[in-house]
């Protein structure tokens, strides 16, 4: 990043390229802090992150490497349906790396569009519970009295209702309410939201009690004598020393907000079959688990597996490499 | 509570009470829809109906007309426009009421009324009238050669029952009705309704009064039915034991069945063919991005779907070979098809996009498809490949798949722009198929007709059939129709679909019944 305070005079002239060759880069520092060198040293970490990387690039990238369009439908041949993986197609000569569903769908490029869908709602999910759950435990750690006892009872109200039902009541509600020609666009926004809602008593809980020790402190008082706003005080200065807890628990959701994802999807409350998450995907699959075609559910199953043990191992590894105590 | 045990309690006594009890626990994809035998004209809503209620003629499991409820029929001598029915003596409802001439009038007035969905069978009919206990007389508006088969699933209800409950109205299903009789039964036939619990569970038990113990196997002493909708956990419930009798073990999973030991699947092409409908008379339809106008209306964009269906791609891959492509409305059993009307269309997707051009539409137009996922064999997955299809004309389809009963209220409410139906015919004729789904919409024909199609001339043809005694004109006239059935591309056909039921070896039956109409009263288990 270059200095903000840097302002060129002509625009013109050649901003210096390397900066970083003057002076010690951020990414030198960030490399040789704590956390890298404890990142370096775990090879289950390494691993996570290189599986998680490579799926996030595919997902990215889905419409440039994927060999076909699966949802296009003027590309779709039906004569492909059903080809076993590592062969070629008996009628059309085509060939697909993981095989084709009934459709004749390549599984392969079925699967990276999938994973953008589950990515995107997991990471959306995420970040929605996130700002919900921070703000609330913020006001109920910070305000106290009934505000507190307000917010925290309606999050223990709700931890008392597993997720998934709370997902599966909001989807319900959503899908009465959106008229029926909307629904396959809206799904997806229901489906963030509804998972959204279901995750952020999490946040609120953990935000609450680090805001409870920080309130007292005496940076904290100062800014109060300062005049500094409630808000400012929250968000400026109580927020930053609260963060850590909640990336451990931001990482750990986001492996279940894509987990909560598939169950719904598989459900048939999710993701529709025209824009197929991963679960959706394993729903289809499911249907041909006795008449030999494994591969329809194999593929879309065993990503979803390893998405979700390698987000959830980085997450482990982050509360160890974030607790002082463990070190 | 106390009415569960009470149930509960009666089942044991009942099942204690029988030599052999044998229980058959029978599943397929959907449920019946009503237990208001007039208030649905649907194949799985009539096969549940077939145990607890009876017609006066029944179509066996062979497809051979049976005496059910009457014993004989015949043309009264005196007069060429009635029938008379000798109705059987002795045989009582379920609560013990007798069954008399008084039920036969009342049932067949019920359903001729407004909200009934089985009076296209009866719009010949002037007059039902009792000559005394056990004798009915049927007047028509003219000679009707083929009226009994009309009869095979009309069911008689008793009229003191329905009474006393407060239904002698037919549900009114498309508005969203339910009655007492949609969730209670009260028949004369072979099993007696024990509980139900909606797409859950219903359970029958064997009607020990019944008239025809003795004459049929009556081996099923009850049986368990359970809608199971997902393809690979009926699949499972057959395997595992979990049930006996499945009447839709899924086309990729035959093989899987048959190597079962103890598992058998019969084959047999059913009575029934998958098409699909389109609103070609609206000026504007809804469901489209066109503005102001109908694509469908046009017969060049009905052509070129047609054209871009690929059968033959949807039997292999589909259907895995499980049914047989079709280029007309009604299946080879139906006196009025010919090879000729039934041959396909042209599968030329040049000449189809050449077409869509012409039509004013060479850079398509969206549109969406309401579909069944638990009615017919592979119902969404033909849709998909479908969708697929007329992408490569430039239709960009959307696909609504939903349960059948949400579905078919879309098309009897004529809401639908575009939709998969299926038609099984139970009488053999093209005037069936006419009368629901070609005939303009009035009060006793056209009900099923979503196609927004309406020509007084066809109408006035179609009604000239009931009444026409000379077969070779009668025979002229539904090739007609027929011919302007097609010249129209008023629907898509699709194939004629193949029946798999699949059973534990113990549970044999006279045939697979062409109707997809199992009556457990004629099961034999060893």
């Amino acid at each position: 990043m270059t200095d903000p305070t840097h302002i060129p005079a002509d625009p013109h002239e050649e901003t210096p390229l390397a900066p970083s060759a003057h002076r010690p880069s951020r990414w030198r520092a960030v490399w040789d802090g704590d956390l890298a060198w404890s990142f370096r040293r775990s090879p289950v970490a390494l691993v996570a992150a290189l599986v998680v990387l490579v799926m996030v690039l595919g997902a990215a990238l889905a419409p440039l490497i994927a060999p076909y369009t699966p949802f296009d439908p003027a590309s779709l041949n039906l004569f492909n349906g059903i080809t076993p993986p590592f062969t070629a197609n008996e009628f059309t000569g085509d060939y697909f790396l993981f095989g084709t569903d009934d459709q004749g769908r390549d599984v392969l490029s079925t699967i990276l569009y999938g994973l953008r869908i589950s990515l995107f709602v997991g990471v959306m999910a995420v970040l929605f519970a996130m700002l919900l759950g921070i703000t609330l435990g913020l006001l109920a750690g910070y305000a106290g009295g009934w505000t507190d006892t307000v917010i925290m009872r309606v999050a223990d109200v709700q931890l008392t209702f597993p997720s998934i039902l709370v997902a599966l009541l909001i989807f319900g509600v959503a899908r009465g309410i959106v008229p029926i020609e909307h629904r396959a666009d809206m799904a997806i926004w229901v489906l963030i939201l509804a998972i959204g809602l279901s995750d952020w008593v999490q946040f609120a809980r953990v935000v609450r009690g680090a805001t409870l020790v920080q309130k007292d402190r005496e940076y904290v008082q100062a800014a109060r004598l300062i005049g500094r706003s409630n808000g400012a005080i929250m968000f400026r200065h109580i927020l930053p020393n609260v963060l850590s807890p909640v990336l451990v628990i931001a990482t750990i959701s986001l492996a279940l907000a894509i987990i909560a994802e598939a169950t719904l999807s598989f459900l048939g409350v999710g993701a529709p079959p025209t824009q197929p998450s991963l679960g959706t995907l394993i729903r289809i699959g499911q249907d041909f688990l006795f008449s030999g075609e494994w591969w329809i559910l194999f593929f879309p199953a065993m990503t979803l597996l390893a998405l979700a043990l390698s987000v959830n191992l980085l997450g482990d590894w982050l509360r160890d490499a974030l607790n002082p105590r463990l070190r | 509570m106390t009415r569960m045990i009470g149930l509960g309690a009666a089942a044991l006594m009942a099942s204690t009470s029988l030599a052999s009890a044998e229980t058959v626990r029978w599943a397929r994809a959907g449920d019946s829809l009503t237990l208001d035998p007039h208030a649905q004209n649907e194949g799985p809503t009539h096969t549940l109906a077939h145990q607890i209620y009876e017609p006066l003629i029944l179509r066996d499991m062979t497809g051979e007309l049976q005496p059910a409820l009457a014993t004989d029929w015949a043309v009264s001598e005196e007069d060429p426009n009635v029938w008379v029915f000798n109705l059987r003596d002795g045989v009582t409802f379920h609560d013990g009421s007798e069954f008399t001439a008084e039920d036969v009038v009342f049932s067949f007035e019920r359903a001729q009324s407004e909200t009934s969905a089985m009076k296209e069978l009866l719009n010949s009919i002037v007059e039902v009238r009792a000559v005394d206990d056990h004798t009915v007389e049927f007047v028509t508006d003219g000679p009707n050669p083929i009226l009994p088969a009309n009869f095979t699933n009309l069911f008689v209800m008793d009229k003191g029952w329905t009474e006393e409950n407060g239904v002698t109205a037919v549900q009114d299903i498309a508005a969203g009705e339910t009655t007492y009789a949609a969730t209670h039964a009260n028949g004369t036939g072979p099993y007696v309704l024990e509980s139900r619990e909606p797409d859950v569970r219903t359970v029958l038990t064997q009607n020990e009064d019944y008239w025809g113990q003795g004459e049929f196997p009556l081996d099923v002493t009850r049986i368990e039915y359970t809608p199971i909708q997902n393809a690979a956990t009926r699949v499972a419930a057959l395997l595992s034991g979990e049930v006996d009798f499945i009447q839709d073990v899924p086309t990729q999973d035959i093989a899987r069945v048959e190597g079962t030991e103890g598992l058998t699947v019969k084959t047999a092409p059913q009575n029934r063919v998958i098409f699909f409908g389109m609103n070609s008379g609206a000026e504007d339809i809804e469901g489209d991005d066109v503005d102001g106008a109908n694509p469908l209306a046009d017969p060049r964009v009905r052509q070129a779907m047609n054209m871009a269906i690929n059968r033959d791609a949807i039997r292999q891959v589909v259907m895995r070979g499980q049914s047989e492509p079709a280029g007309m409305i009604a299946p080879p059993f139906v006196n009025g098809w010919t090879e000729a009307l039934d041959a396909l269309p042209e599968g030329d997707l040049d000449q189809a996009r050449a077409l869509m051009d012409e039509a004013g539409y060479g850079d398509g137009f969206s549109i969406q498809l309401d579909c069944p996922n638990d009615r017919y064999v592979n119902d969404e997955a033909i849709c998909q490949a479908v969708v697929g299809m007329l992408g490569q004309i430039g239709v960009n389809v959307n696909l609504n798949a939903q349960s059948k009963a949400q579905h078919f209220p879309l098309i009897q409410n004529k809401t639908t722009d575009f939709f998969m139906l299926g038609w099984g015919v139970p009488t053999y004729d093209s005037e069936y198929v006419f009368n629901f789904l070609v005939h303009t919409p009035t009060d006793d024909r056209g009900s099923w007709n979503a196609t927004g199609y309406s020509n007084p001339e066809v109408d006035a043809m179609i009604e000239s059939l009931a009444s026409e005694t000379d077969l070779d004109v009668r025979s002229q006239t539904v090739a007609d129709i027929w011919d302007t059935v097609q010249d129209e591309t008023l629907y898509l056909p699709v194939h004629n679909q193949v029946l798999n039921w699949g059973e534990t070896d113990s549970i044999d039956y006279p045939s697979v019944d062409p109707d997809d109409q199992p009556m457990f009263k004629y099961f034999t288990i060893d």
